[in-house]
């Protein structure tokens, strides 16, 4: 593996629960936007215009000047044909690009063998969140999944440091090859060492990182700050994913898409100024997605599960602006009541994946999907 | 008691339950090997939980799907606590083998329905079993029966039931898929109403005449007017339903087999011990209880100590039950129950019809630090009941060698069996500090103190990744 500093880096962004299109790049100008959110609506002094027809969400303004600096894309109307309408279902078919049946292997699993097929680094790819993302899974890749970096490690119950250090020197003996014990036990003493490693490398991350950006106080702010030290230490980590969550807003969703995007817009400014800051964020974008977006019409607090939905993906070397198109909202255009998605998610992974990750879409996402130049 | 007798029967509910505290084997063994097993089979013997315990402490235990994180929860707390741990392991079993997932079904009740069958004929007749799985609501929506019609066949349902439910690949054609799919025709679900305030609503079976295809159909060399039923029944005569039922069973219970997509290509472990579960299952008339009563007073599963890689659920649910303090639902089981998840078997929601790949693949970084850290943290505890127990119990024994007492926590914690080498890092991170004292309350502090570290370091080990 050649890894250098400048190799590209992909942070993806979940946003669990179906984040309500409409809300989030609001179509004010169209009457059928206030026509269908009676109640649910973003009054026009509010939104933050991006031009005369659509604005973001009156929380997203340090997203927004990312986008005014021209550093991020904003993608109409993904999704894919045919949406279950489940959480649960839809992760699933964004996250192993399986539509038709249950898949297995997540699409990032499978990005991830292609850059490090030797499993040289114990850390190509790492997640954030409290368990391992299907997007990540594939048997016999190693992803070190993060709760909390500042107590990242094998038993981190030992609050004593001395003592917690002799018992993983112990660990380490106690996995060390044992001739004859079978390769299951051989398996098993091989991921534990590279858990230890990729513990013990990690470690290191918040101890080299120093920074004038004052990140917020939130769960998704302090995993961003994470991944920017782990970006920062140059471990060779090339794909980060992160969630945050829930989304979903079936009822009093004026107040709770308020704190979602406050949280998720402050956050991120702070990573991207903390990046550039460093001078290391020139090799970074992210992508955000949803699983949905939510119905046109809402239900008189909140709105359900939806189809068409909005990705933006972020960056320096992001060309910024508005790719595909905003999906029609008149009734006979709707689906069973919401907007029809109008680009397939598997052609904004194929964009990353190829234009730059470097590396063949095809047999990741299965197929060839239309791609968008937001990455020139 | 000799030793030996500890040990197999530990062996034995760690496998036909969820593992068992030092007391617990201790009585068991007393009364017998064979005694035990009768008991375990004969789930009469003692009552089943309260079902209303967890709904009285957690209302949202009713609709579980309505309070993210509770879906297992109530599943999670009867494992813990069953007085019939044979029932619920079997109720795992059948689960891992008919894995159906709220993933597609987005109805935890639904799911949770098929648990409550697996209890109630998980040890009774395989063949009603099947038919009970092919008229259940949440498999015919997992497996889109509701969508196979007389006059456009969905085959999903038809080709799992020979693939996974039943025989096998390689022991029918796909003229016998399509001819069994069709068989199934209007085998439906009522349809369902619109999710409501508490979450969706439940489903019921329903079977429409005039969606049923009546026509004749020939299936593995039998002509007739077939419906479903006559389709289990032929099934069930084919000696590769009974050979695959075995194998699951020698799978789950005796040691790791290679993968469910493999054994039609890979031979068993041991061929011999699946000729003679099959040859229980026949001639049993498919009596799940008989042949487990076989498997588990053989030879092979006696000598099968330690050839299972624990299931994430059998890490979480067998550690608990060691060290104790959860008997009662108390705050927190939400997260509990979501632990096997984490390690990767989300219960209720397996990653494909297919099920969890087992044994070795259990295991990967993010896995297996889990594992550690959960049961350290468990077993780091003071204030649990078993951690109590077991310090009691040593200071009864007052052993001051390091030997002895890693002997010791090796015993009570399994009795667990260990690389030679595995033992020597243990005594030898013991030694660091020297011997053990048990005189006087600061000597027996320091010493459960540092008793405290070796147990942490033993669930840490590779060996307790093993059952």
């Amino acid at each position: 593996m050649t890894s250098t500093s400048k190799d590209p880096v992909l942070v993806v962004l979940q946003l669990t629960g179906g984040n309500d299109y409409l809300n989030t790049v609001v179509p004010y100008t169209n009457p059928l936007y206030k026509d269908n959110r009676p109640t649910v609506v973003i009054p026009d002094d509010q939104v933050i215009p991006i031009d005369d027809k659509v604005g973001f969400h009156p929380r997203m303004g340090p997203v927004k000047n990312i986008y005014d600096r021209g550093d991020m894309a904003i993608i109409h109307g993904v999704g894919y044909s045919d949406s279950p309408r489940s959480h649960f279902r839809s992760m699933d078919i964004w996250h192993t690009c399986e539509p038709d049946k249950l898949g297995t292997e997540g699409w990032l699993g499978r990005a991830t063998r292609e850059i490090d097929p030797n499993k040289e680094n114990v850390l190509t790819a790492v997640a954030f969140g409290a368990s391992l993302f299907r997007a990540l899974v594939l048997p016999g890749v190693p992803v070190a999944v993060v709760d909390d970096l500042d107590t990242y490690g094998l038993l981190p119950g030992i609050s004593e440091q001395q003592q917690r250090t002799r018992m993983l020197e112990r660990f380490a003996r106690l996995y060390s090859p044992v001739m004859g014990s079978g390769p299951v036990m051989d398996y098993l003493g091989q991921t534990g060492l590279d858990t230890l490693k990729g513990a013990d490398i990690l470690k290191e991350a918040p101890k080299m990182y120093s920074s004038s950006i004052e990140y917020p106080n939130t769960v998704l702010a302090k995993r961003l700050k994470g991944i920017a030290q782990i970006h920062m230490a140059d471990f060779g980590t090339r794909v980060f994913y992160v969630d945050h969550g829930s989304f979903d807003s079936h009822s009093n969703q004026m107040d709770m898409h308020d704190k979602l995007w406050k949280d998720v817009s402050e956050g991120v400014e702070c990573f991207f100024d903390d990046l550039r800051e460093h001078g290391v964020a020139d090799n970074v974008i992210m992508l955000m997605f949803t699983e949905f977006g939510r119905r046109t019409r809402d239900n008189g607090s909140g709105t359900d599960h939806g189809a068409g939905g909005v990705s933006f993906v972020l960056g320096d070397r992001v060309k910024g602006g508005q790719y595909s198109e905003y999906p029609s909202m008149e009734d006979r255009d709707l689906e069973q009541g919401d907007v029809v998605p109008n680009h397939d998610f598997r052609g904004v992974y194929s964009t990353i994946l190829e234009d730059w990750m470097g590396l063949d879409a095809k047999p990741i996402v299965e197929g060839n999907f239309e791609k968008l130049p937001f990455l020139g | 008691m000799a030793d030996q007798d500890i040990a197999l029967m530990a062996h034995l509910m760690r496998r036909a339950g969820f593992g068992a505290t030092r007391e617990e084997l201790e009585a068991r063994a007393a009364k017998g090997y064979e005694a035990t097993v009768e008991e375990l089979l004969d789930t009469e013997e003692h009552g089943p939980l309260d079902q209303l315990d967890m709904m009285r402490y957690h209302p949202w235990a009713w609709r579980p799907g309505t309070l993210p994180g509770m879906g297992a929860a109530e599943w999670l707390h009867d494992m813990i606590n069953t007085q019939r741990p044979l029932e619920e392991k079997m109720a795992l079993f059948w689960h891992q083998v008919f894995a159906t997932g709220v993933s597609k079904v987005d109805h935890y009740e639904d799911v949770m329905g098929m648990i409550v069958k697996f209890r109630e004929k998980g040890m009774g007749d395989y063949r009603e079993l099947l038919i009970e799985m092919a008229k259940d609501p949440a498999m015919i929506y997992w497996l889109d029966n509701c969508e196979n019609h007389s006059t456009a066949v969905n085959e999903n349902w038809g080709r799992e039931l020979l693939e996974l439910f039943s025989m096998g690949v390689g022991n029918y054609t796909e003229v016998d898929v399509r001819e069994c799919s069709r068989a199934f025709t209007g085998w439906s679900i009522l349809p369902r109403l619109p999710r409501g305030p508490i979450g969706r609503h439940d489903w019921f079976f329903e079977y429409r005449e005039e969606d049923h295809d009546d026509g004749e159909k020939t299936f593995l060399g039998e002509t007739g007017n077939f419906n479903g039923e006559d389709i289990i029944r032929i099934i069930c005569e084919q000696p590769a339903t009974a050979r695959f039922i075995a194998r699951h069973l020698y799978n789950f219970f005796v040691a790791d087999e290679a993968q469910v997509p493999a054994w039609s290509v890979t031979p068993p472990v041991d061929p011999e011990a699946v000729d003679l579960l099959a040859d229980t299952l026949v001639e049993s008339g498919y009596d799940i209880r008989s042949t487990l009563r076989v498997l588990f007073n053989s030879d092979f599963f006696k000598n099968a100590r330690f050839a299972h890689l624990k299931s994430p659920v059998e890490v979480v649910v067998g550690t608990l039950r060691l060290v104790g303090g959860a008997e009662f639902p108390a705050p927190g089981i939400g997260d509990l129950s979501r632990q096997p998840g984490y390690m990767g078997q989300d219960l209720l929601n397996p990653p494909s019809v297919e099920g969890w790949h087992t044994g070795a693949e259990w295991i990967n970084s993010g896995s297996l630090m889990r594992r550690v850290n959960f049961t350290a943290d468990l077993v780091g505890d003071p204030a649990r009941p078993g951690i109590k127990a077991l310090m009691e119990r040593l200071k009864v024994q007052g052993e001051r060698s390091p030997g002895k007492v890693v002997d010791s926590c090796l015993d009570l914690m399994g009795p667990l069996e260990v690389n030679p080498e595995s033992r020597d890092a243990l005594i030898g991170y013991v030694e660091e500090v020297g011997d053990f004292g048990w005189d006087g309350a600061d000597q027996v502090e320091a010493s459960m103190t540092r008793v405290s570290e070796l147990l942490q370091l033993i669930v840490a080990m590779r060996e307790y990744q093993y059952a």
